[in-house]
């Protein structure tokens, strides 16, 4: 029995060896593509790494909408209620995506600070907001109800 | 296979099961408002019913009350109106958040089916909402006298959800106020 | 009346669901016969009382009974009568109603079905499937009555069914993949069956195998026609997001068809024993966190139900109670089950290890990737979402591994193989793989005017060829090169011939549409044309129409090949009166060789159209190939009864026939 014990053997050893390397290469691939969601307020501060693909959402300020007449090139602007984070992006909005209502968008943020978005999207009913966008904007409420200090 | 190696299966869904319940915990829509234990947003909303009316946090200082996010595209608000008008025989006090409506809508909505608001705020463009921090209709925010935020529900206020999350602290703030 | 007899029916069959998961549990071990037959006639009972309680919910919704709450939520005066039959599982209640039927549904099948098994064996599995069945009774009546009244005044009118769910996927695709997750079930109760008694032989694994086959085959079909039904109704093209629902209804049929491969192993050679028990549990397990993802609010997905954190608790503490109590079950009886016969080398019993470990590790990456955003936030880390690079990274080598091994299936025999004798066989096969697949995308480069030649194309050819063609040369082999002798060659055989092809066909989809698909997104006035893929397409116009419950924008686009008409497409997008949601309705040319794919974006003022245009090759494949999987799986199940019953009529058994499982 004892080739059949050292073959045992090896077998789990190998199942071991090899999940550690599974294990360490699925924790490296979750932290390359965790897409984090950051607020404009974020960006704004410079929390946000740039070329990093990354989440970010807010109400699309009125009038901020900008078309090229000659491409699907558009730019927005979300704001948290504190600071304003401006969009960019090639291609086809969402259905449900208008100025006043909360939009998220995905891409990277540029050295101006600029979201380069590859992809928009808008909450997938009429009146309902995505809870990111709804939390960060009661956050930002607070703070600068805070940073102003006093009450009324 | 080793009388360890058994267990582990165990163990990982032991585990999981923790997480999963720690989850429940963070559920989106059970999250208190960052504002529950802040005052009520400031805020400046013309009434529902007369346009005129200038309203501000302050009409809702005073009394222990819940302030009501509804609308008419709101279904699960029709619903839930019948709780709000027997809250409301029953001596409690309900403020009328109308979100992103219509005005002329709204007010024939409440005359068909009861209304239950002591008046109501008329948000069309959905500012107060985003101080607020909602996600959509129906949402129920009980109050203190002193016009701080005691507890937020998202979804409809049914018989359960009263007895569960309202009742017993409706009863201590109106203790208090006395 | 009709919906108090429905509620009234449920608590019926919660009444006989837990005699059933009692009674014959206890007579099994104390050996009264009756008490053990009783499983039968309760789970009969069960089923008879549930599709009252349904049939009386259905009635309600066809009688526009809006004083039901559940009625109210989600149909309207109108909806269209197939509409309104389908909303009844729509939303959550009702789908917990269908969950509860199927159950039933099971559970009596298997008690009609048992007249060959042991009374014992029969009565514990009947007495696990009582005992969930009433799990989800309890669920039904304490929190999710879909009986529930609205009052004191019913609305004169419903509210409208999401128009996304209008569609004839609502229709199908829930009850086919509710009785694939469903059917689960089945195995395993024979588990626990098998782990109270203490029995495991190869009479166990041959009675428990036409149930795992049938349950898989819906379970295919079912996510199969999830990913068709996203690909034609959402409008963007796209039929697999590794969303967390999507990922929920995936992992189970992994480890099904883990368990399908392993209990052949179990059944002929006695091996495997901790792996398919495991496997039993664990596909079931997995179905039942499935059900709980996308009910409990703690994913966020386009997918799920409105989240109630109270029936969280419940599911999340059923799922305690049934999975830890079943790995619990496993790890005390585990010792008991230890496998007897050993095997070597390239044997099959190696083969299936190594599609086991593939296939479990496949369903762990995907578990891991889909519980991290709730495992990141509930550490504090910030609200992740993890993208589909994750899992294709993971996803496409094990597969690729899979496919590898796949080809050597039908080659291999049990107990032990020459490894040099079986890599002969692949020989011929691997060169003509290789060739081909180097060559073809040449063609294709020619062909689909648009492409580079691609490594993509390269490898997915490769191992369809593989595949193909070793299934092929099996053929050939077991058939002794005559047309005759392929009718002695048993259903499973032919189902694993098939089911492997089919396989095959939906890589081939799967990885020439990725390698191959082309996408514009552009501005178009009336009158403008582009080209695409070899296309070309023209923006004729948009008309304004009016339907029955909405308004749309047609357009019309004319796709020619050179200079030739082709087709012309209609794209809309809709505006529902009732609840005011737009719709984008892609218009789709589907050949097998390649779709043709236009949707209407945005209007952009001055007659100009946001338009997306898609030229996908071979993507029609995907669902043929799944489609062929199911079928073959159809064929392996119905093999086993039909070969029991010739045995037992003669013993005339070709030795092929038995040989080839």
């Amino acid at each position: 029995m004892n080739s059949l014990r050292k073959q045992r053997l090896q077998v789990v050893v190998l199942i071991i060896m090899a999940g550690i390397a599974a294990s360490g290469l699925i924790i490296y691939m979750l932290g390359q593509n965790a897409n984090y969601f950051y607020t404009p307020s974020q960006i704004a501060k410079g929390e946000a790494p740039q070329g990093v693909f990354l989440r970010a959402g807010g109400m699309v300020v009125e009038g901020s909408l900008l078309r090229d007449p000659n491409s699907l090139a558009v730019e927005f602007k979300v704001t948290d209620g504190n600071a304003v984070l401006i969009i960019q992006h090639t291609g086809i909005l969402p259905d449900l995506f208008d100025e006043g209502e909360a939009a998220i968008a995905a891409g990277k943020v540029d050295q101006n600070l600029v979201l380069q978005a590859t992809e928009v999207l808008a909450k997938h009913d009429e009146n309902y907001m995505p809870p990111e966008v709804a939390e960060s904007m009661s956050e930002a409420y607070l703070n600068k109800r805070k940073t102003e200090g006093g009450s009324r | 296979m080793n009388r360890i190696a058994l267990f582990l299966p165990l163990a990982l869904f032991v585990v999981l099961t923790v997480v999963l319940l720690l989850g429940l915990d963070k559920d989106p829509t059970e999250l208190p408002s960052a504002l529950v234990g802040e005052p009520f947003p400031v805020f400046s909303l013309p009434a529902l019913h007369d346009a005129n009316q200038i309203l501000d946090e302050q009409d809702l200082l005073g009394d222990v009350v819940l302030v009501n996010i509804w609308a008419t595209w709101c279904f699960a608000c029709r619903i839930e109106h019948a709780m709000l008008n027997q809250l409301e025989e029953q001596g409690v006090k309900v403020i009328g958040l109308n979100y992103k409506d219509n005005r002329e809508a709204a007010i024939d909505w409440l005359k068909k089916r009861g209304d239950p608001y002591t008046f109501s705020i008329f948000d069309e463009r959905g500012r107060l909402g985003i101080d607020l921090g909602v996600y959509g209709a129906p949402e129920t925010y009980l109050l203190d006298a002193g016009g701080t935020i005691r507890h937020r529900r998202v979804g409809v206020v049914d018989d359960r959800v009263w007895n569960n999350e309202f009742r017993d602290l409706y009863a201590q703030l109106m203790d208090e106020k006395r | 009346m009709t919906v108090e007899l429905g509620h009234a029916a449920l608590i019926m069959a919660l009444c006989l669901a837990i005699i059933q998961a009692v009674v014959p549990m206890i007579g099994s071990f104390s050996g009264h016969t009756s008490w053990m037959r009783l499983g039968h006639s309760m789970a009969v009972g069960q089923f008879v009382f549930v599709a009252l309680s349904f049939a009386c919910l259905a009635t309600a919704f066809v009688q526009d009974d809006f004083s039901v709450a559940y009625v109210a939520n989600n149909s309207n005066t109108l909806l269209p009568l197939h509409f309104k039959l389908s909303a009844v599982w729509g939303a959550h209640e009702g789908s917990l109603l269908l969950w509860s039927l199927i159950l039933s549904g099971w559970s009596t099948a298997v008690a009609l079905c048992s007249g060959k098994l042991p009374l014992v064996l029969s009565a514990r599995v009947l007495s696990v499937l009582g005992a969930i069945s009433v799990g989800f009774a309890l669920f039904l009546l304490f929190t999710s009555n879909p009986f529930d009244r609205v009052l004191p005044i019913p609305p004169l009118e419903g509210s409208d069914l999401n128009p996304l769910l209008q569609d004839f996927g609502l229709i199908v695709h829930p009850p086919m993949l509710y009785m694939g997750y469903v059917g689960f079930s089945v195995p395993f109760a024979f588990a626990i069956a098998a782990l109270i008694g203490g029995q495991f032989d190869s009479a166990w694994a041959r009675w428990s195998r036409p149930w795992i086959n049938v349950a898989w085959v819906f379970l295919t079909i079912g996510i199969s026609l999830g990913s068709w039904w996203a690909y034609y109704e959402l409008g963007w093209g796209g039929w697999w997001f590794w969303d967390p629902v999507e990922n929920a209804s995936f992992m189970p049929w992994l480890a099904g068809t883990a368990l399908m491969h392993s209990i052949s192993a179990s059944e002929k050679r006695g091996v495997f024993r901790s792996w398919t028990l495991l496997l039993a549990i664990l596909t079931f397990s997995l179905s039942l966190l499935g059900t709980f993802l996308v009910r409990s609010g703690v994913l966020t997905s386009v997918h799920a139900f409105a989240s109630d954190p109270e029936r969280g608790i419940f599911i999340l503490a059923f799922l305690g109670i049934v999975v830890g109590g079943s790995l619990l079950l496993f790890a005390l009886r585990g010792p008991t089950m230890r496998s007897v016969t050993t095997y070597s080398g390239w044997s099959r019993e190696t083969m299936l290890l190594i599609n086991n470990v593939l296939l479990v590790s496949s369903m762990a990456m995907i578990l891991i990737g889909t519980l991290y955003p709730l495992l990141a936030d509930v550490l504090g880390m910030g609200k992740i979402s993890v993208g589909p690079p994750y899992f294709n990274f993971f996803f496409v080598p094990l597969m690729s591994g899979l496919m590898v091994c796949l080809g050597f299936a039908g080659f291999t025999r049990w107990k032990n193989t020459e490894g040099r004798a079986l890599l002969k066989k692949g020989v011929l096969p691997s060169i003509i793989s290789l060739v081909l697949a180097l060559v073809l995308p040449i063609f294709m480069m020619d062909k689909l005017t648009w492409s580079n030649y691609s490594l993509t194309a390269v490898i997915t050819l490769l191992l369809v060829l593989w595949v193909v063609t070793m299934s092929l040369e099996d053929l050939w082999l077991k058939s002794r090169g005559k047309l005759s002798s392929l009718s002695s060659l048993s259903g499973s055989y032919w189902g694993m011939l098939i089911a492997h092809i089919g396989l095959a066909v939906c890589a081939l989809g799967v990885g020439l549409s990725t390698a191959y698909d082309a996408q514009k997104d552009l501005r178009m006035v009336p009158g403008d044309t582009t080209e695409l893929g070899g296309y070309q397409f023209q923006f004729v116009d948009v008309k304004r129409i009016e339907g029955p419950n909405f308004i749309a924008y047609r357009g019309n686009v004319e796709v020619r090949s050179g200079g030739e008409f082709v087709v012309s497409l209609s794209p809309e997008k809709r505006n529902y009166k009732s609840g005011g949601q737009v719709m984008t309705e892609a218009d789709i040319d589907g050949q097998l060789h390649r779709d043709l794919y236009v949707s209407l974006g945005e209007p952009l003022g001055d007659q100009a159209w946001a338009i997306r245009f898609q030229v996908k090759p071979f993507v029609r494949c995907i669902w043929l190939g799944s489609l062929l999987i199911g079928l073959g799986g159809l064929l392996a199940a119905f093999d086993k009864r039909y070969r029991r019953r010739r045995l037992q009529k003669s013993v005339n058994s070709s030795s092929e026939g038995l040989a080839f499982e």
